[in-house]
């Protein structure tokens, strides 16, 4: 589905990815992680074409993303602030962005679904952070790409949101498709994942199942063999 | 790239600011217009008003626009779009919105004062040509300086400071120079100086149709010599097209090698 090979970018002087190389086959969730700054959202954004990398390639469902903005038909991206132009409607951007994309109805079911109904005639700059988010995941699953990338999905979700998602990320699963999730929520990641994959310090540092991560570092649960992954590297 | 001109220009239109521009020339045109009572006295001042306050509106809004739909166009740019149509496609929407507000503020008070009955309708039209090329002018500059920079603060200076300087300065220091070396011959770098300079060249532009000699100055009178009236429209035409495919092409360019 994805490929990646030897992926270096620099920011400046901050070098943040040093030669990932990373291969995502189709189907399933795979949780990308790593501490804060480590290059995830990089990551994330070099396969989506928004940071364009100082050396390497990656190749989304076979085609080459340099110099191609079509491949991006394939790709659902959830962002990870939630920044829309203040001064649209709800229902004005989900309809600009079909008239940009192609047209879905989709849309109306996760409306209903995140209850998004009395938004739809309010401007996205008077929405509370939660219920932008919640825009946001209707913009990213009313296309039924094969690919879909979410970029800390969680942020500013109330709990009964938060199962919705899940649900709706399993759903996305089974019908065959690749998710891609970055969170800091290790539950979450717990939850829904099927594999990891840990960066640290610009390079690919595990990738595997959970229970991998687990023997790996000889801890009893999830959260405990991220943290030591960390304080044996930063010690 | 079509459908991204549409929805910035629909958003600019929404905007306060183009009603507040369109009813400034409205006011203007009808002010100058009764107060002066002749058409091609009126097109005069519009020219002095036009050539210095064009540039500076186009490159405000260019940059101001620009850094105001950060969000929007990461959006966009997720999308599957060319980076070059989201680019030129914003570019365009804020400079056709403007030029609009221009061509419709000044155009209706002179429409409804007796333009199509009068001879100045050419001089007229050209100054409207000659302010809707400086508005795609100054709005790719600005464009320009903002994709350049990130910080909003320093994008605002630089911008405000290449108005100043093709505004004002670059006059002066014309003219410096051209005192400096009064003793050598200096029609060759006078002809250049002024292309160099898209405030110049328009004005030089405007006056060289109006054919009044006594504004003209030196580098208009050489203008005229060196190409004729009608052979110096065309080049001037020529030279203010090169002014806005310039700028516009490195907007491209530096779009494809942005990260964002």
């Amino acid at each position: 589905m994805v490929t990646i090979e030897n992926l270096h970018k620099k920011f400046g002087k901050n070098q943040v990815l040093s030669g990932v190389d990373l291969t995502i086959t189709d189907g399933g969730i795979f949780a990308v992680l790593g501490p804060n700054g480590s290059g995830k959202t990089t990551l994330i954004k070099s396969v989506l074409g928004m940071v364009i990398p100082n050396k390497g390639t990656i190749t989304v469902l076979g085609e080459d993303i340099k110099k191609n903005s079509d491949y991006r038909h394939k790709i659902d991206y959830l962002p990870q602030i939630a920044n829309f132009p203040s001064n649209l409607k709800v229902k004005e951007l989900i309809k600009m962005i079909k008239d940009l994309r192609k047209s879905t109805t989709e849309d109306q079911r996760l409306i209903e679904l995140f209850k998004l109904e009395p938004f739809l005639d309010k401007k996205l700059g008077n929405l509370s952070g939660g219920t932008k988010q919640k825009v946001n995941i209707v913009l990213t699953f009313m296309f039924n790409s094969p690919l879909i990338i979410l970029d800390e999905p969680t942020t500013g979700l109330d709990p009964i949101s938060l199962i919705r998602l899940k649900d709706l990320i399993q759903t996305e699963k089974t019908k065959g498709k690749t998710i891609l999730i970055t969170s800091h929520i290790m539950s979450f990641v717990e939850d829904i994942s099927d594999e990891i994959v840990f960066i640290l310090e610009g390079k690919i540092y595990f990738k595997g199942s959970i229970q991998k991560l687990k023997t790996k570092t000889n801890q009893p649960d999830f959260e405990h063999a991220i943290a030591s992954i960390l304080t044996d590297n930063h010690a | 790239m079509l459908k991204i001109l549409k929805y910035s220009f629909y958003d600019l239109m929404r905007s306060r600011w183009s009603y507040v521009y369109f009813a400034f020339y409205l006011l203007l045109g009808v002010v100058l217009l009764f107060l002066n009572n002749d058409l091609s006295k009126a097109v005069i001042t519009l020219m002095n008003v036009i050539i210095i306050l064009v540039p500076l509106i186009g490159t405000i809004f260019g940059v101001m626009y620009y850094y105001n739909s950060k969000e929007f166009t990461e959006l966009l740019l997720a999308q599957p779009l060319k980076r070059s149509s989201i680019f030129l496609g914003q570019y365009l929407g804020v400079a056709l919105s403007l030029s609009m507000s221009l061509i419709l503020g000044l155009g209706i008070p002179f429409m409804f004062y007796g333009l199509f009955k009068s001879s100045a309708i050419w001089d007229f039209s050209l100054l409207l040509i000659t302010g809707t090329f400086l508005t795609l002018i100054f709005t790719a500059l600005a464009f320009n300086i903002a994709l350049s920079n990130e910080n909003k603060i320093k994008g605002f200076g630089y911008a405000i400071l290449l108005w100043l300087f093709l505004a004002v300065i670059y006059d002066g220091l014309f003219l410096m120079t051209l005192i400096m070396f009064e003793d050598y011959p200096l029609d060759k770098l006078s002809l250049v100086g002024t292309m160099l300079n898209p405030i110049d060249l328009s004005r030089t532009l405007i006056l060289l149709k109006l054919d009044i000699s006594a504004l003209l100055g030196y580098t208009g009178a050489v203008f005229k010599q060196f190409f004729g009236t009608n052979f110096g429209l065309i080049v001037s035409f020529i030279m203010l097209t090169v002014w806005v495919v310039l700028p516009v092409l490195r907007i491209t360019f530096k779009a494809k090698k942005k990260d964002f």
